[in-house]
């Protein structure tokens, strides 16, 4: 701007009412300085620097994603971010045996499922890419991907749909695979049902585990089932809008959007000791007797794990 | 099959005599390019160029000839010139000047059967190749993550473009029964994308500004113009019988394609794209029109396994998915970068270095 801030003020009127010109540019300046002070710190200028190059980077496209569509820079830098301080502060996450994991190579992580939304997967993915540093892939189901911004996200987030094909090629490629085998029956479960077990598929997670064989582990979530306790559901209308399930909660839709924060239970999470599966014959996995006893075996382990949790949990929001 | 592309048969075909090539579809410019080039090939005696209507440009030593491969007389062409190869690259995805969707479809489907039916009864002819596309896996949120060549579509596409594909490639693996002493590849190659390629998804990107489907970023794969014309001389050259996945290294987000191209993107509701494509026909302003096929693939979009490519047929295309985009777009004027010159000039400000 080359006229003078005081010719600004007594000069023409028009202008005068467009708010950007009523302040000097120098003054612009001067506060974004120390706005860029306040978020970067004493050397803003080299982080501001850094923010814009990764900003470029992410505008002109030049980043990469795997076959999968999983954006590991996003997911790391931004979506790990958000939900951090979530598993950390809110639910003050506890993680039990995750030396049971292995460190690398193809493993299939198998958890109970609740909660209305799948909070327990994000959280999952939080804690395991904090104490072992790798990124978990969780499996999802059909209606994921079809939902817009959703399924958007969640490809990006590192999930894939949850089919052999995709589930098998994860673990030929040494990728840590998460599943939810009871799906929808499991996380759309009323609040009078908590921590029992649902049906766990047919047992197709055992199939992929057994033809590429990888161990199997069993991950038990205690926390989960009290952030939406959900005490009612709306049939008819979530036929007509396409979903398996529509919440009623205490707070949900009663409260409106302030219904939709979570409750602060404390969440105790633990992986139990892997299943291996490389004894097995890859044909083997054709057998559906085997696969219904390892079925069987992961989820008795499950149950059995969420029982003795919850003894050692002193109360919901303990 | 290892006899047939053993050293013994491209000895015997490769010595003195030359090979004698027929390629449909050289009224367009991929099949006339291919051909073109086919010509100059040293091992080539000659090249016979197909179509119902004549190529557009130069088609250097090719003989044309103005056939309507819907009818017998192929036959009498393939026989009188003793073709030893049939490259059949006159499956269309859009009608263009031909006219409407029945009589492209009658191109594809009855020319194929036609021209399938003129290769069974030739004693002249060793090999056929057969360009295809990755779109008969069609497009759904149902999908694995990348298709390999045994796998089927999830949806079988009732119509358009993918069905005629579909029933195309049903007639051919018939042909490869009934005629086992020929070579038969097909090349499932994913949407071709260069410079002076002209196909719905390239005018797709050339669009000023270009609709997607809102909360929706399909994962593509493209394949170079270049690597087309590689991969069916090396499909010809080598003989190997087979149906191959054929595409560029690396999948790219449609969202990174559009901003390689400096494209700016507006989102709106599938229903809406839809409609826009529909609009744009009625009102002839020669924007592309989107079929349901198209519109499930800028919604869920595609991947295909590629390691048949590599290890059986041989064949490793130069350009990735990536670089096939960087090379396009250096063919369309961006019209959207002001976001990133902004942030470049800032930059070189904050660090004192000229921005790149």
């Amino acid at each position: 701007m080359t006229e003078s801030p005081a010719q600004g003020f007594t000069g023409a009127t028009a202008r005068e009412r467009h708010p950007l010109r009523a302040i000097p540019a120098a003054d612009w300046a001067a506060a974004l300085e120390s706005a860029a002070k306040e978020v970067f710190g004493a050397e803003w200028e080299e982080q501001l620097a850094r923010f814009i190059v990764f900003l470029r980077r992410r505008i002109s496209g030049e980043y990469s994603v795997d076959e999968y569509g999983f954006d590991r820079e996003l997911t790391q830098r931004f979506m790990l971010a958000v939900l951090r301080p979530i598993k950390e502060k809110w639910f003050r996450v506890e993680v039990r045996g995750i030396e049971n994991i292995p460190t690398d190579g193809g493993a299939l992580i198998v958890s109970n499922h609740s909660g209305t939304i799948p909070m327990d997967g994000l959280m999952t993915m939080v804690s395991i890419h904090d104490e072992l540093g790798r990124n978990l892939r969780p499996l999802g189901a059909d209606l994921v991907f079809r939902m817009p911004i959703v399924g958007n996200i969640a490809r990006k987030a590192g999930a894939t749909l949850a089919c052999s094909e995709d589930a098998e090629r994860m673990l030929r490629n040494g990728e840590l695979v998460g599943v939810w085998p009871e799906g929808f029956k499991g996380i759309g479960k009323p609040y009078s049902e908590r921590y029992k077990l649902q049906r766990f598929g047919r047992g197709g997670f055992v199939s992929s585990a057994l033809r590429t064989g990888v161990p199997i582990v069993p991950l038990s979530v205690v926390g989960a089932e009290e952030i939406y306790p959900l005490v009612g559901n709306i049939p008819a209308l979530a036929k007509v809008i396409g979903v398996p399930y529509l919440p009623i909660t205490p707070f949900f839709p009663l409260l409106g959007p302030l219904g939709l924060i979570p409750l602060p239970s404390k969440w105790l999470i633990e992986f139990g000791e892997p299943i291996r599966t490389d004894a097995y014959d890859a044909s083997e996995a054709d057998d559906p007797m085997l696969v219904f006893n390892v079925t069987d075996q992961v989820r008795e382990t499950i149950q059995q794990t969420l029982y003795r949790l919850l003894g050692e949990r002193a109360s919901v929001f303990g | 099959m290892a006899e047939r592309t053993g050293p013994g048969r491209s000895e015997a075909r490769g010595g003195q005599q030359g090979r004698v090539l027929l390629v449909t579809g050289v009224s367009r410019d991929l099949g006339r390019r291919f051909a073109r080039a086919a010509a100059r090939h040293p091992n080539v005696e000659r090249v016979i160029g197909v179509d119902v209507a004549p190529p557009r440009g130069d088609i250097g030593n090719v003989g044309f000839v103005r056939a309507d491969i819907r009818n017998p007389v192929i036959a009498k062409v393939i026989a009188k010139e003793e073709v030893d190869t049939v490259v059949h690259l006159s499956v269309i995805a859009t009608p263009g000047t031909t006219g409407g969707r029945s009589t492209m479809k009658e191109l594809n489907v009855i020319g194929t059967m036609q021209l399938l039916a003129a290769c069974q009864t030739a004693p002249s002819l060793r090999q056929v190749v057969v360009k295809s596309t990755t779109q008969v896996y069609g497009a759904s949120s149902r999908d694995p993550a990348m298709f390999t060549e045994s796998m089927e579509p999830r949806r079988t596409p009732s119509s358009g473009y993918a069905r005629d594909v579909a029933d195309i490639e049903s007639y051919v693996r018939g042909f490869a029964r009934r005629r086992p002493d020929i070579a038969v590849t097909v090349l499932r190659c994913a949407n071709v994308l260069g410079p002076s390629v002209v196909s719905p998804i390239a005018s797709h990107f050339r669009r000023a500004v270009v609709p997607n489907v809102l909360g929706f970023d399909p994962r593509l794969q493209f394949l170079h113009e270049q690597d087309l014309y590689g991969v069916l001389e090396h499909a010809v050259r080598t003989g190997v019988p087979g149906t191959f996945n054929v595409a560029g290294d690396g999948v790219l987000l449609l969202s990174q394609a559009l901003r390689k191209l400096g494209r700016p993107v507006v989102p709106l509701p599938r229903r809406l794209v839809g409609a826009l494509g529909s609009m744009a026909r009625q009102s002839r302003l020669g924007a592309p029109d989107y079929s349901p096929d198209q519109l499930a693939f800028l919604t869920y979009g595609r991947g295909v396994d590629t390691t048949r490519m590599r290890s059986l047929l041989g064949f490793e295309p130069r350009y990735t998915t990536e670089d096939t985009v960087v090379d396009f777009a250096d063919s369309v004027m961006p019209s959207a970068n002001r976001a990133d010159r902004a942030l470049a000039a800032l930059e070189s400000r904050l660090t004192g270095a000229p921005g790149d």
